[in-house]
C-alpha cells in the first residue's frame, strides 16, 4: 500500500458548553491513501465530521479544542501549521464540498466570481480572463448547461442540484489531492443525488484526488467508498474495506445499523432497530459506549467497565473492530445483506 | 378466462373503488396564489396539487412518494382540510366533507390525525409532555380529572415511553422519543386514520426503524388507516400496501407495493427507483442507473401535456399535446399516466435500462443543441 497522504492519530476534540464538556472525538486514528475514497459513516453526534474538520481548522475554537493527537498531510503537521499556511492548503490542495451549497456559497457574488476567486487566490499569476475561461470550463465539466451564460448568475438563480455542481467545480478548480465531501447529497432529492454521485465520480477521474466521504447514508458508502470508518459516540468502532464492512461486519453497532435499514430492493418482514437512544456526549456510559444498546454484550461486566481497544487486524487485512467479543461475531455477518445476496 | 381473473382483481385492488374505502378524493386541486406588486394582485398560481384522485381503504397504508415540490405534503394537508381545497371532492367515511365548516369538521378531526416530520418544531417547548398529549383531549372536552391523567399515562406507555416522562419538557428528549410523543398526541382521540407526513425523515437510521415498527404495531393494534407521505422510497416500500407516485402535483402511477416496486411502468417511477443507492457494495456496477437530467420544472408554470416530458427520454410530440390519463395501459395491471408506459424492473433488467439510458442521452444531446440556439435568440 502506498504512503498515506493524510494521517490522523489519536485525535481528541472537545467542546466546552454550558452543560459540560462534550467529548465529540475521542482518540480517533485513520489514514487516507492517495486516490482512494474513504467513507466515514456514523449517525448524528458520532464525530464523523468533527474528526475531519477540526484538523483543517474549520471548527470554531473556542468552544472547540483539540486536546490530543496528531494530524499530518504529506508529512506536514496540520495542527502546528500557521493559520495562513493552512488557509493556502484549504481550497487548494485540500478542497471541500459541504452539504448545503446555499449556505456555503456567497449570495452577493456571482457563481463565476466565486470560482474565479478560488482560482486567482491560489494562482497569483492568473489573469482575470484566463480565470473566467477556466471557470466556464469547470462548470461545463460538472454538467452545468449553458455555462457561458450561467457563470454570471447568482447562487439563488441556481437550483439545489446546480448549486452543488458549482460547489464541486469550485472544489476541483485547483486540482486538489484531497477532496473532503461532507454529506454532499443529503439535502438533495434522489434523482438529483444520482446526478451528483455521477459528477463526483467524474471529478475523481479528472483530478485523481483522494476523497473523504463523510455521510450517514450507507447506500452512498456502498456505492462509492473503497475503505470505511464506522464511528459511534466519538470513537472509531470498526474499520476495513467496504466489502468486509458490509458483508462481514464484526462490531454489534455496524451489524445493528445494517439490520435497521429499510431496503428499496427487497421486501423485509420486519426491521430490526437498535434499541435505546444514542448516548449523551457530555456523559458517556462507562466502558464501551455502545454497551447500553448492545444486544451482544448480554450483560457481561467487561463491556460496562473497560473501554475496548481496536482489535489487531488478522494478517493480510486491515479489518479492525472495537468490541471485546469481536471474534464471536465472525460469520454472523449481516443477515439482511446475506439474504439479498442469496436471492440473486 | 381463468387467466384474466387475477388481473381484474389486481386492478380493483389498485384503483380501489369498492365500498371499503375510508377516504376518497376526486380531482382534488389546491392552488396557491402568487401575489405581487403594491396592491398584491394575483399574478399566477402555484399548482401544488392539480387533480388528484385516489382512495384509501380501511386499515391499509397508502404510501405517497415524490420529490420536493411534488405536492405530497399539500395533498395530506388538503385531505385533512388543514388547507381549503381549491376544487374537487373529499369523501371521508361516506360523508362529503369538502365544504364542511369549522364546526362540522370537529367530529371528523377526531377521526383523522396528523404526525409531522420535525419533532423539534411540532411540539410546544413550553408545555410538558402531559400537557401536549392531553391537549387534544381537552379541546374535545374529553379530559376529566383522574381519568384524563390515566389516559395520558396509558398513551405514553402505548408509544413506548414511561409515564414518569409526563412532567418533562420536549427538549429533554431525543428525536426518536419526541416523535413518540407526537404519535401519542395523535392517538389521544382514538382516530381511525393518521396522515403521517415524513414521520421518520428527521431521525437517525437506527431510530427510524424503532418508529416504523411502532407505527406498524399501532396499526395492527388499533386497526388504523395510514396515509404515509415520504420521499424515502425504501421506507415507503416497507410500510405500504399500495403506493401513489407523485410528480408536479399529479399522481403519475398508482399500484400495490408489488406493482410499483416490482414492475413499475412510468419512466419517472423507474428513474426514481434506479436512483436510490443500494446498501450493498456487491451490487456496485451491476445495476444500471437511469440518471435523469435537468430539474423539476416550476409548479407555477408546469409543462403542457405530460408534466414529466421535459425530463423524459421517451417524450414525443403527443406528450406535449395531450395529458396522459391515469389508467391501466399496455396490458399492465395498474393505472399509470404515460403514453408510452411499459414494465421495466429497476433491479433486474439492467441491460434494458442501459438501452434506455442511451436513447435518453441522445435525445437530450439533440435538445441541448436546440436549446442553446433558442436561448441565444432570446437574449440577443
Amino acid at each position: 500500500m502506498p504512503e498515506p497522504i493524510l494521517e490522523i492519530r489519536d485525535l481528541t476534540v472537545e467542546f466546552g458548553t454550558e452543560d459540560g464538556v462534550v467529548h465529540a472525538v475521542e482518540g480517533v486514528s485513520y489514514d487516507l491513501h492517495p486516490g482512494e475514497v474513504l467513507g466515514i459513516v456514523g449517525e448524528s453526534g458520532s464525530g464523523k465530521s468533527v474528526s475531519m474538520l477540526s484538523v483543517l481548522g474549520l471548527i470554531p475554537m473556542p468552544p472547540g479544542r483539540i486536546t490530543a493527537g496528531e494530524a499530518s498531510y504529506k508529512g506536514q503537521d496540520l495542527l502546528k501549521m500557521p493559520a495562513k499556511q493552512l488557509r493556502e492548503l484549504r481550497g487548494g490542495e485540500m478542497a471541500m464540498i459541504f452539504q448545503d451549497p446555499m449556505t456555503s456559497l456567497n449570495p452577493v457574488f456571482t457563481i463565476g466570481d466565486q470560482i474565479s476567486e478560488a482560482l486567482t487566490t491560489h494562482n497569483s499569476g492568473m489573469k482575470d480572463d484566463a480565470a473566467r475561461a477556466r471557470t466556464i470550463e469547470l462548470l461545463e465539466s460538472v454538467g452545468v448547461p449553458f455555462a457561458e451564460r450561467r457563470v454570471d448568475q447568482y447562487p439563488h438563480e441556481f437550483s439545489g442540484g446546480m448549486r452543488q455542481r458549482a460547489m464541486i467545480a469550485m472544489a476541483i478548480a485547483n486540482d486538489p489531492s484531497v477532496l473532503i465531501a461532507d454529506e454532499p447529497t443529503t439535502a438533495l432529492d434522489v434523482t438529483i443525488q444520482a446526478q451528483i454521485v455521477e459528477v463526483l465520480k467524474l471529478a475523481q477521474e479528472q483530478t485523481h484526488a483522494a476523497i473523504v466521504l463523510i455521510t450517514h447514508d450507507l447506500g452512498l458508502i456502498a456505492e462509492l467508498a473503497d475503505r470505511v470508518v464506522v464511528m459511534y459516540a466519538g470513537r472509531v468502532v470498526e474499520l476495513g474495506d467496504v466489502f468486509t464492512i458490509f458483508n462481514s461486519p464484526q462490531h454489534p453497532y455496524t451489524i445493528g445499523l445494517m439490520n435497521s435499514l429499510a431496503r428499496v430492493d427487497i421486501d423485509q418482514e420486519r426491521l430490526e432497530p437498535i434499541p435505546g437512544q444514542p448516548p449523551s456526549l457530555v456523559n458517556l456510559p462507562p466502558g464501551c459506549a455502545f454497551h447500553p444498546r448492545c444486544t451482544h454484550s448480554q450483560g457481561r461486566a467487561i463491556c460496562r467497565t473497560d473501554i475496548p481497544d481496536l482489535r489487531e487486524p488478522v494478517a493480510g487485512s486491515e479489518h479492525r473492530s472495537r468490541c471485546h467479543f469481536a471474534e464471536e461475531l465472525v460469520g454472523l455477518g449481516s443477515p439482511v445483506s446475506a439474504a439479498v445476496e442469496d436471492e440473486r | 378466462m381463468s387467466e384474466t381473473q387475477p388481473v381484474a382483481a389486481d386492478l380493483v385492488s389498485a384503483t380501489s373503488s369498492n365500498g371499503n374505502d375510508l377516504l376518497r378524493v376526486e380531482n382534488l386541486v389546491k392552488h396557491f396564489p402568487i401575489k405581487a406588486g403594491v396592491f398584491k394582485h394575483t399574478v399566477g398560481q402555484v399548482r401544488a396539487v392539480d387533480g388528484v384522485s385516489l382512495s384509501i381503504r380501511n386499515g391499509e397504508t397508502l404510501g405517497v412518494v415524490g420529490e420536493s415540490g411534488c405536492g405530497k405534503t399539500t395533498l395530506g394537508r388538503t385531505i385533512m382540510k388543514l388547507l381549503e381545497p381549491t376544487a374537487g371532492k373529499i369523501v371521508f367515511d361516506g360523508q362529503d366533507i369538502t365544504s364542511f365548516k369549522r364546526r362540522e369538521m370537529r367530529p371528523v378531526r377526531r377521526d383523522i390525525q396528523i404526525v409531522f416530520q420535525d419533532p423539534y418544531a411540532s411540539l410546544n417547548p413550553r408545555m410538558t409532555v402531559r400537557e401536549i398529549v392531553a391537549e387534544p383531549l381537552r379541546i374535545h372536552g374529553l379530559y376529566r380529572g383522574g381519568e384524563g391523567q390515566r389516559r395520558v399515562e396509558e398513551l405514553l406507555r402505548t408509544v413506548g415511553l414511561s409515564p414518569e416522562h409526563a412532567n418533562r419538557f420536549p427538549h429533554e428528549f431525543s428525536g426518536g422519543q419526541r416523535q413518540r410523543i407526537g404519535v401519542a398526541r395523535a392517538l389521544a382521540l382514538n382516530p381511525r386514520m393518521m396522515v403521517l407526513d415524513e414521520p421518520v425523515s428527521a431521525l437517525d437510521v437506527s431510530i427510524q426503524a424503532q418508529v416504523v415498527n411502532l407505527l406498524e404495531q399501532l396499526q395492527r393494534e388499533f386497526g388504523l388507516t395510514y396515509l404515509f407521505i415520504a420521499h424515502d422510497l425504501s421506507v415507503v416500500r416497507h410500510v405500504s400496501d399500495r403506493v401513489a407516485v407523485m410528480y408536479l402535483g399529479k399522481v403519475i402511477e398508482l399500484g400495490t407495493r408489488e406493482q410499483i416496486y416490482g414492475a413499475p411502468m412510468h419512466p419517472y417511477t423507474q428513474a426514481l427507483l434506479s436512483a436510490v443507492p443500494i446498501e450493498s457494495p456487491t451490487q456496485r456496477g451491476k445495476r444500471a442507473r437511469i440518471v435523469l437530467e435537468g430539474d423539476v420544472p416550476s409548479p407555477a408554470n408546469p409543462p403542457s401535456g405530460c408534466r414529466f416530458r421535459t425530463r423524459c427520454w421517451k417524450a414525443q410530440e403527443i406528450c406535449a399535446q395531450e395529458e396522459p390519463a391515469l389508467i391501466p395501459r399496455a396490458g399492465g395491471d395498474h393505472p399509470v399516466a404515460c403514453h408510452f408506459a411499459e414494465v421495466l424492473s429497476p433491479f433486474n433488467l439492467a441491460e434494458q435500462a442501459r438501452v434506455r439510458q442511451a436513447a435518453y442521452e441522445a435525445k437530450r444531446a439533440a435538445e441541448t443543441a436546440a436549446g442553446a440556439n433558442s436561448l441565444g435568440n432570446r437574449s440577443s
